[in-house]
């Protein structure tokens, strides 16, 4: 079999690229969010308002819980809107019409209506953008029964799930983050859709699993770069989708290293749904679960401040250490 | 134009002779949850859905029954819905507050107070985008309309032109508190000056105003000049919910000079004055009484829902899609 031809693409024109891609394949895709007159806030849109024009590019007032709103019943009558929240943070303004609305509508209505909606939106700290711009609050939407949480990594991933979220018949919360926009790195052509609820595993390795995601999956290769030498070996599994999590591929690395820690650049509850449900399939095995995770702080703007809030590369080494011992 | 009012005051005795039995369920314990009666507003309900056409959308609020039978819901199921019965619109699953009926593009009523306008909102950007000339009817009370959803979705839609009327049932009270308590102005209807969009506030006990409003919103929206906000001025002659009945809060001669304008009696008193036969509406009432005695019969013959409670959390992707898309995947390789 031919490998498939790949090219070097950022994060950012992977997302572009599939943005555009479902545009023109069917007219029931359309955008709603702020300022897509640059391509938003982050530039994500591109050029998609001059190509597809005001009526398929839909440029909202700063209202996010309304323009979610109005994604939702858009999504009820037959389109399929792609919803963008300019910062993560900000989604705090729009949990009524993803959490009560969005979410619930296709249980609720016993089946007769469903929700398909993506909601972009960039997560994560390292910009110094401060305490109301920095946040991931996904754990918060992890815990909401019918919502899909996803959260790449790569380009590949980030265009692959992003073509998946898009044709997922429910409300799929894409979190992309805002360091990863312009890595680059090598995306199959035509960007296929990449399952969701399949975690990736990245690297392998016997004493150590490292579960993580978004930004901090690179950290935990490096971690592995630097254990590996001191005879550690990690295995780094990027999770990818967030809900529903997918376990077979976590308790199949964790019932081999019985050690398992999990990085994320939020609170820590992320990893505790993770930790939770090994220990649950765990049984009289047992073994060691350790979090990293940012502190239970605002995040700070000035950059010395904010490494001691968001984990660093130090903090998952750290983390991987104090999982071997006892 | 007398047939027309007589189907009116049909629709309103059906909508007020199934609450009252929904009130007698309640009672009995026979119903989940709670339920908000809207007896007294009939007339709302009645006229609005009237003006319009089956195509178009109803958004609604947690005082939904109302719109669900005018709208052509069958009073059986609701009734279901409403004692948890599998026979229910959601099968038990929504409850009173959480009821869609797609077959009639019934979009829901709504557990969270001004939740419906985004929603409706949205439902109405779908029929601009595609020409279908539908146009949305979107329910809320005047304790919505201090919302921020109210003012969000209100400029959107002005800005969008959207083919939407919103429709303001403001019965004067937000639950237990007087409305002019905690609203800025004494009339919702102002508001629509801030939007850029024509604001009406009608007599909402006469039937035949409430439409004759309805109509001149509705097809302004259908032939593109967008968005109107029209506030109802009406009472509900029982609680907020079945947890009250609403004397706590409420003068009691307020109560009895809203009663005097019952749209439904007054509508009665109106007929006979125009000369329909008493005998007719006599008729209307007893086949009225009888077909919600027999709805309560079918609802409460149908077993509780209880297999179902973890099924369609998530919706299955469709086959159909899946095919359409193998093709727009090879499309999207061009690039």
């Amino acid at each position: 079999m031919v490998a498939p031809a790949t090219m070097e693409m950022s994060y950012k024109d992977a997302l572009y690229e599939v943005l555009r891609s479902e545009m023109e394949a069917d007219d029931s895709v359309v955008l709603i969010g702020e300022d897509f007159a640059n391509g938003g806030a982050f530039g994500v849109a591109g050029d998609l308002l001059e190509r597809f024009g005001p009526e398929r590019v839909i440029r909202t007032p700063i209202s996010e819980n309304s323009y979610v709103g109005v994604g939702v019943g858009a999504a009820m009558t037959g389109l399929r809107p792609v919803v963008e929240i300019m910062f993560m943070d900000f989604i705090t303004l729009a949990m009524d019409q993803l959490v009560n609305h969005a979410a619930k509508i296709h249980y609720m209505y016993a089946g007769q209506y469903s929700v398909p909606i993506v909601v972009r939106t960039p997560a994560g700290a390292g910009r110094g953008y401060g305490a109301s711009h920095s946040q991931s609050l996904e754990s918060w939407l992890i815990q909401v029964p019918g919502l899909k949480v996803v959260a790449p990594s790569s380009p590949a991933d980030a265009g692959g799930l992003l073509r998946s979220a898009i044709w997922d018949p429910n409300p799929v919360v894409f979190i992309e983050n805002k360091l990863l926009y312009p890595k680059k790195g090598p995306v199959p052509e035509g960007i296929p859709p990449v399952p969701l609820g399949t975690a990736k595993v990245l690297r392998r390795g016997e004493d150590v699993t490292i579960a993580t995601y978004g930004r901090m999956v690179e950290h935990a290769l490096e971690a592995a770069a630097v254990l590996e030498p001191e005879g550690v070996s990690c295995e780094v599994i990027d999770l990818r989708t967030l809900k529903p999590l997918d376990v077979t591929t976590l308790s199949r690395s964790f019932g081999r290293t019985r050690r398992l820690v999990c990085v994320e650049e939020g609170t820590g509850g992320v990893g505790a749904e993770v930790c939770s449900r090994l220990a649950e399939t765990a049984g009289a095995l047992g073994g060691r679960m350790v979090r990293v995770a940012a502190k239970d702080s605002p995040i700070p703007s000035a950059g010395p401040l904010e490494a001691r809030v968001v984990p660093q590369l130090e903090d998952i080494i750290e983390g991987c250490l104090s999982s071997l011992e006892g | 134009m007398k047939d027309e009012l007589i189907g009116y005051y049909r629709q309103m005795l059906r909508i007020r002779k199934c609450e009252e039995k929904i009130g007698w369920l309640f009672s009995r314990g026979l119903t989940m949850g709670t339920a908000h009666l809207s007896i007294g507003q009939e007339a709302s309900a009645v006229g609005v859905i009237a003006a319009s056409r089956p195509e178009d959308y109803v958004v609604s609020t947690h005082r939904g029954h109302g719109h669900l039978i005018a709208k052509g819901a069958d009073p059986a199921r609701l009734i279901a819905e409403i004692c948890g019965r599998e026979t229910g619109f959601c099968r038990g699953k929504g409850g009173s507050q959480h009821i869609a009926v797609k077959e009639i593009n019934f979009l829901g009523t709504n557990g969270i107070t001004g939740g419906g306008i985004p929603v409706a909102t949205g439902a109405a950007l779908t029929a601009k985008y595609r020409r279908t000339g539908q146009v949305v009817l979107c329910f809320f009370g005047d304790g919505a309309a201090n919302q921020g959803t109210f003012h969000e979705s209100l400029n959107m839609a002005s800005v969008w032109k959207l083919p939407i009327v919103y429709v303001c049932e403001n019965n004067g009270y937000a639950m237990f508190t007087p409305s002019c308590d905690v609203t800025s102005v004494r009339d919702v209807a102002v508001r629509a000056a801030a939007y850029g969009m024509p604001g009406v506030t009608a007599d909402g006990m006469d039937v035949r105003v409430v439409r004759d409003v309805a109509a001149v919103a509705i097809n302004r929206a259908r032939s593109g000049g967008g968005p109107t906000l029209l506030e109802l001025k009406t009472y509900r002659f029982c609680g907020h919910s079945k947890s009250d009945n609403g004397t706590k809060y409420r003068p009691r001669e307020e109560i009895e000079e809203w009663s005097r304008r019952d749209p439904i009696a007054n509508l009665r008193r109106d007929l006979l004055e125009m000369g329909v036969p008493e005998m007719l509406l006599i008729d209307i009432e007893r086949e009225v009484q009888q077909e919600m005695d027999l709805a309560v019969e079918h609802a409460l013959a149908a077993r509780y829902a209880e297999e179902e409670a973890l099924e369609g959390v998530y919706a299955a992707a469709e086959p159909a899609t899946s095919a359409r898309r193998i093709g727009v995947l090879t499309g999207a390789a061009r690039w």
